[in-house]
């Protein structure tokens, strides 16, 4: 039987063909029906629902290797031991259910490791996970958590958390599909970074059943069950041969007919680094600080932070980094700085709205004088831009202080939609701007990027949102100053080309998604991209102008 | 009772790979054995989840307590395993 093809969103391009495996959901806690009429038969069956747990814990452990192989062994031992099973057979003799004894016998352990603290009380969480897969067992439903089948798999959830993605095997995982989520949710920001193809918002995938055979295309959002295997065999030759464009592709950006566009990656920590130095871009286009100040009890020294800023600089000699000062506020809170109690911190002070406070002010202050000395000391062309700039008078106080720095090149992210009406004021003290489309949509569709019930909201082909990033590229165009894109939107290869036809003279992105990115660009004239733009202008909606410039040149 | 103090040799101290081997000997022993720190409550040694609530470090001392006939050979056994370094 086949089962009727279903659309989502595709957030990161890419087509694979293989089986489901889902990602069920931890099992809720039925209520508590106890006392169990025969408590021995009621043992009996908690033990089976453990060793099943072991078993299976078993089959992992023998296909791992190295540590992981380690921290299975240990686990397997834990469903069998003595010690569990004399506390599930008190918690039955005291009355409770199976389920319920289960968990109350997992839960004592849990409190001893939490009440040590430190490695033990992150292992608190590794019982949490024993626990649920044993209730799953007992009760019969799927195990929660990865799903380990042993072969290459399409994962599909409803939604995914960062939790469930840090085991993440991309060598395992051929694609992954989610009923919820949007453009910018955690599953497609992390599918972009792996490379992997992925479909959200996908409602229909909720119908999936585990081992069926899905075509899933990253790019068109579509989701084929049990696809037709000559269907399969085009559609992989296809992708063989664009993966194969992939690697051809090299050098600048820029389009058919060579009209430079450059290309960069965004870069967030230390740790990314040397990955993304080794990606073929012109440089960073948003190089973000805030790994050095979240997650600390004082403010990073001068001197911390000259090492810092030149590690990023040495690692992009010769390449242009754009380095962006500090977006902190009460969503990101720091904890050197009181941020006061903010009801909507989306709004609140944050960004270079810090800067209104004293100590906000000091922070910048120090961090100019840090990225200065640490461009002095290294050989990479370094831009500097504040975050969440609405108004031309605080683009040109910020210029200022980069000026009086001696930092030469200052900008402004456009992320608030005042600052994108009024581009051209803004552009007047500045040296350049860059389009946060992130934010931007946030406050364009007044939707919290944190409400996945808004995703569709957030979608960055809404044609209201990229109206504005019209008017602020047509207002560099006039001023003769650059204005890029950082965010989601550049890492997407046609509305990449959507953004060049607007106007855009760079894109930062996932550096995963340079390549794809360089060759959709290559294989369209600018004219082509402004008629994409004007297509997806003219769309009603973002679904509309995402068919729109889909289906463009194929009529 | 038969008892003897030993050291975690294991640097990681007695979780992960070093627990499991430690509760796996344990568990093939004839006699019932214990394990605790010196102040502390003695567990059952063959208890996965008891062993690694001890929370015992690398470089720590563990007193292992058993009882009956082969309890001294149990605890030569036990004290091997310890004192082995299980991450080198």
């Amino acid at each position: 039987m086949t089962a009727a093809e279903m659309t989502g969103i595709g957030v990161s391009p890419g087509v694979a063909a293989a089986p489901v495996a889902r990602l069920a959901p931890p099992p809720a806690l039925p209520a508590d029906t106890g006392p169990e009429p025969d408590p021995e038969a009621a043992l009996a069956e908690a033990r089976a629902a453990l060793e099943a747990v072991a078993a299976d814990l078993d089959a992992r452990a023998d296909r791992a290797e190295g540590p992981a192989a380690d921290v299975l062994f240990a686990q397997s031992m834990m469903p069998r031991d003595p010690a569990l099973a004399d506390r599930i057979a008190k918690a039955l003799s005291d009355g409770r259910s199976t389920p319920h004894a289960i968990a109350a016998a997992f839960g004592s352990f849990r409190a001893a490791l939490e009440a040590a603290g430190g490695y033990l009380a992150e292992r608190a969480a590794d019982l949490d996970d024993l626990r649920d897969r044993a209730v799953a067992a007992l009760l019969d439903l799927p195990m929660p958590g990865l799903p380990d089948p042993g072969h290459r798999f399409v994962l599909v959830a409803r939604d995914l958390a960062p939790a469930d993605t840090a085991a993440l095997d991309p060598a395992a995982v051929a694609a992954i599909v989610t009923e919820e989520g949007g453009p910018t949710s955690h599953t497609a920001i992390l599918a972009k970074s792996m490379g992997l193809p992925a479909v959200v918002a996908c409602p229909a995938a909720a119908g999936l059943a585990d081992g069926t055979e899905v075509l899933v295309d990253g790019g068109t959002g579509l989701v084929v069950p049990d696809p037709e295997p000559g269907r399969v065999r085009r559609v992989l030759d296809a992708e063989a041969r664009r993966a194969a464009a992939l690697t051809a592709s090299r050098g600048p950006g820029r389009t058919a007919d060579g009209h430079a566009v450059q290309l960069l990656v965004n870069l967030g920590s230390q740790a990314d680094l040397a990955a993304a130095a080794a990606v073929d871009s012109e440089g960073v286009g948003l190089f973000r600080t805030e790994f050095l100040f979240l997650d600390r009890e004082t403010a990073p020294s001068v001197d911390e932070q000259v090492e810092a800023y030149g590690q990023a600089f040495a690692a992009f000699s010769g390449r242009k980094v754009v380095i962006r000062t500090l977006d902190a506020g009460a969503d990101k809170p720091l904890a050197f700085v009181d941020h006061g109690h903010e009801p909507n911190p989306a709004l609140g002070v944050r960004g270079i709205r810090l800067a209104r406070t004293a100590t906000g002010a000091s922070l910048l202050d120090g961090q100019l004088t840090a990225i200065a000395a640490a461009a002095a000391q290294h050989a990479a062309d370094v831009w500097v831009m504040a975050p969440m700039v609405a108004t031309p008078g605080e683009a040109a106080a910020f210029t200022a202080q980069c000026r009086s720095h001696g930092l030469a090149t200052a900008g402004a992210m456009i992320e608030v939609p005042a600052a994108a009406l009024r581009a051209s004021r803004v552009l007047e003290s500045c040296d350049f701007a860059s389009l946060g489309t992130n934010d931007l949509g946030q406050y364009a569709l007044a939707a919290d990027r944190m409400n996945g019930a808004l995703a569709d909201l957030l979608d960055p082909w809404q044609p209201a949102l990229l109206d504005l990033v019209s008017l602020a590229a047509e207002a560099g165009r006039e001023a003769e100053k650059p204005v890029g894109v950082c965010g989601e939107a550049a890492s997407d290869p046609l509305l990449a080309c959507v953004l060049v036809g607007l106007g855009v003279a760079s894109l930062s992105m996932a550096p995963a998604a340079v390549a794809g990115v360089r060759a959709e660009l290559g294989s369209r004239t600018l004219a082509d991209c402004a008629g994409m733009a004007a297509e997806a202008l003219h769309a009603a909606d973002a679904a509309d102008a995402r068919r729109l410039v889909a289906a463009y040149g194929t009529a | 009772m038969p008892e003897r103090t030993v050291v975690v040799a294991s640097e990681v101290g007695l979780h992960a790979r070093p627990a499991a081997l430690f509760v796996q000997a344990a568990a093939a022993q004839p006699v019932d054995v214990t394990i605790g720190k010196p102040d502390g409550e003695p567990v059952d040694a063959r208890s996965i989840l008891s062993v690694i609530g001890l929370d015992a470090k690398g470089g720590e001392p563990v007193v292992l307590r058993a009882e009956g006939e082969g309890a001294e050979a149990a605890l030569d056994a036990l004290e091997a395993v310890l004192a082995t370094d299980h991450d080198a």
